[in-house]
């Protein structure tokens, strides 16, 4: 049975989306991106290097054919700003998806919730596919379904913290009011994390630093290939129940 | 005439269209959005918009990003 995700009217072949930045050269980005199984690559628009157009471009290493290419507004801290990157992302012609960041605070990166609120109306209105980055509120990602979310995605802990899931409690209220697709977004460390999220149920999980700053980038993100598969299917397999005590395995019938 | 390209006073000859100006610093056109004074240039009219002197242009592409 297809189990693909759905965002609107795209199919995404994975449920692991992964970022480009942070590598130590574009080979090294293609080789991770390829052993992680990701078919969504994020990017961030930047100024051209203009005076030097002999140096590489991303997109040579990342075929916009093979991945879907989602431009994020990382850096904007203003509403305007992220409207203005946005618009520029999407007048490349690559794609009408935006990863929709309005951050408050330098030091903890966490999204001004106001400011994305109304960027991610603002957005919705002139027809991107936005996916708000939010703090793991619940009611938040209600207001931003409201306001035209194509997805939310909430953090799991700060950007880039390797903190991991901190409060599971708040994902699994998202999860069980969203009537849009759920993508956990920063935080993440290591392939159990990601694993925890799918076990919830989110939709996908985004992530970037826990694989770019690996000791092994490449072997990191084939962890994260598998973590976000056998999550996925504990999470359709319906893992039992905890208790307090022991059940024994063995019959009791039988024996001596 | 001087234009303040991705924050740099540039000079550069007049008469230059936003077409000219990325085939004179030999960027493809394809990967790149292009804004003068914070307004969007389509590029169907990359050809057609003549640029001034004063005018602030951007050039973006893509980069590596989380």
């Amino acid at each position: 049975m297809n189990d693909n995700l759905i965002i609107r009217d795209i199919e995404f072949k994975s449920r692991l989306w992964v970022g480009t930045g942070k590598y130590k050269d574009f080979e090294e980005t293609k080789l991770a991106i390829e052993a992680s199984g990701a078919d969504v690559v994020t990017v961030a628009v930047r100024r051209t290097n203009i005076f030097d157009n002999k140096s590489e471009n991303l997109l040579d290493f990342i075929d916009p054919k093979k991945y879907k290419i989602l431009p994020n507004t990382a850096g904007c801290f203003t509403m305007e700003d992220a409207l203005r990157y946005s618009r520029l992302a999407r007048e490349t012609g690559i794609s009408d998806l935006i990863k929709l960041e309005v951050l408050g605070d330098e030091k903890t990166l966490f999204p001004d919730a106001c400011a994305t609120l109304q960027a991610t109306e603002i957005l919705a209105k002139e027809g991107f596919i936005v996916l708000p980055y939010i703090n793991d509120d619940p009611i938040m990602a209600q207001r931003l379904v409201d306001a035209g979310a194509a997805a939310v995605m909430p953090l799991a802990a700060p950007i880039g913290s390797g903190l991991g899931i901190r409060n599971p409690y708040n994902i699994k209220i998202i999860l069980e009011q969203a009537t849009v697709p759920v993508i956990v977004d920063a935080g993440v460390g290591t392939a159990s994390d990601v694993a925890v999220a799918m076990e919830l149920g989110c939709d996908a999980v985004l992530l970037n630093t826990a694989i770019a700053g690996a000791k092994d980038p490449i072997a990191m993100a084939t962890a994260m290939n598998h973590a976000v598969k056998a999550g996925r299917l504990a999470y359709k397999a319906g893992r039992i129940e905890r208790k307090l005590y022991a059940t024994a395995s063995s019959p009791i019938e039988g024996m001596l | 005439m001087t234009l303040t390209l991705n924050g740099e006073k540039t000079d550069i000859h007049d008469n230059l269209t936003v077409e000219g100006l990325l085939g004179y610093l030999k960027i493809e056109p394809a990967r790149v959005a292009v804004e003068v004074n914070l307004a969007i240039i389509k590029k169907d009219d990359f050809h057609n918009r003549v640029l001034k002197d004063g005018d602030k242009v951007e050039i973006v592409n893509f980069v590596g990003g989380g």
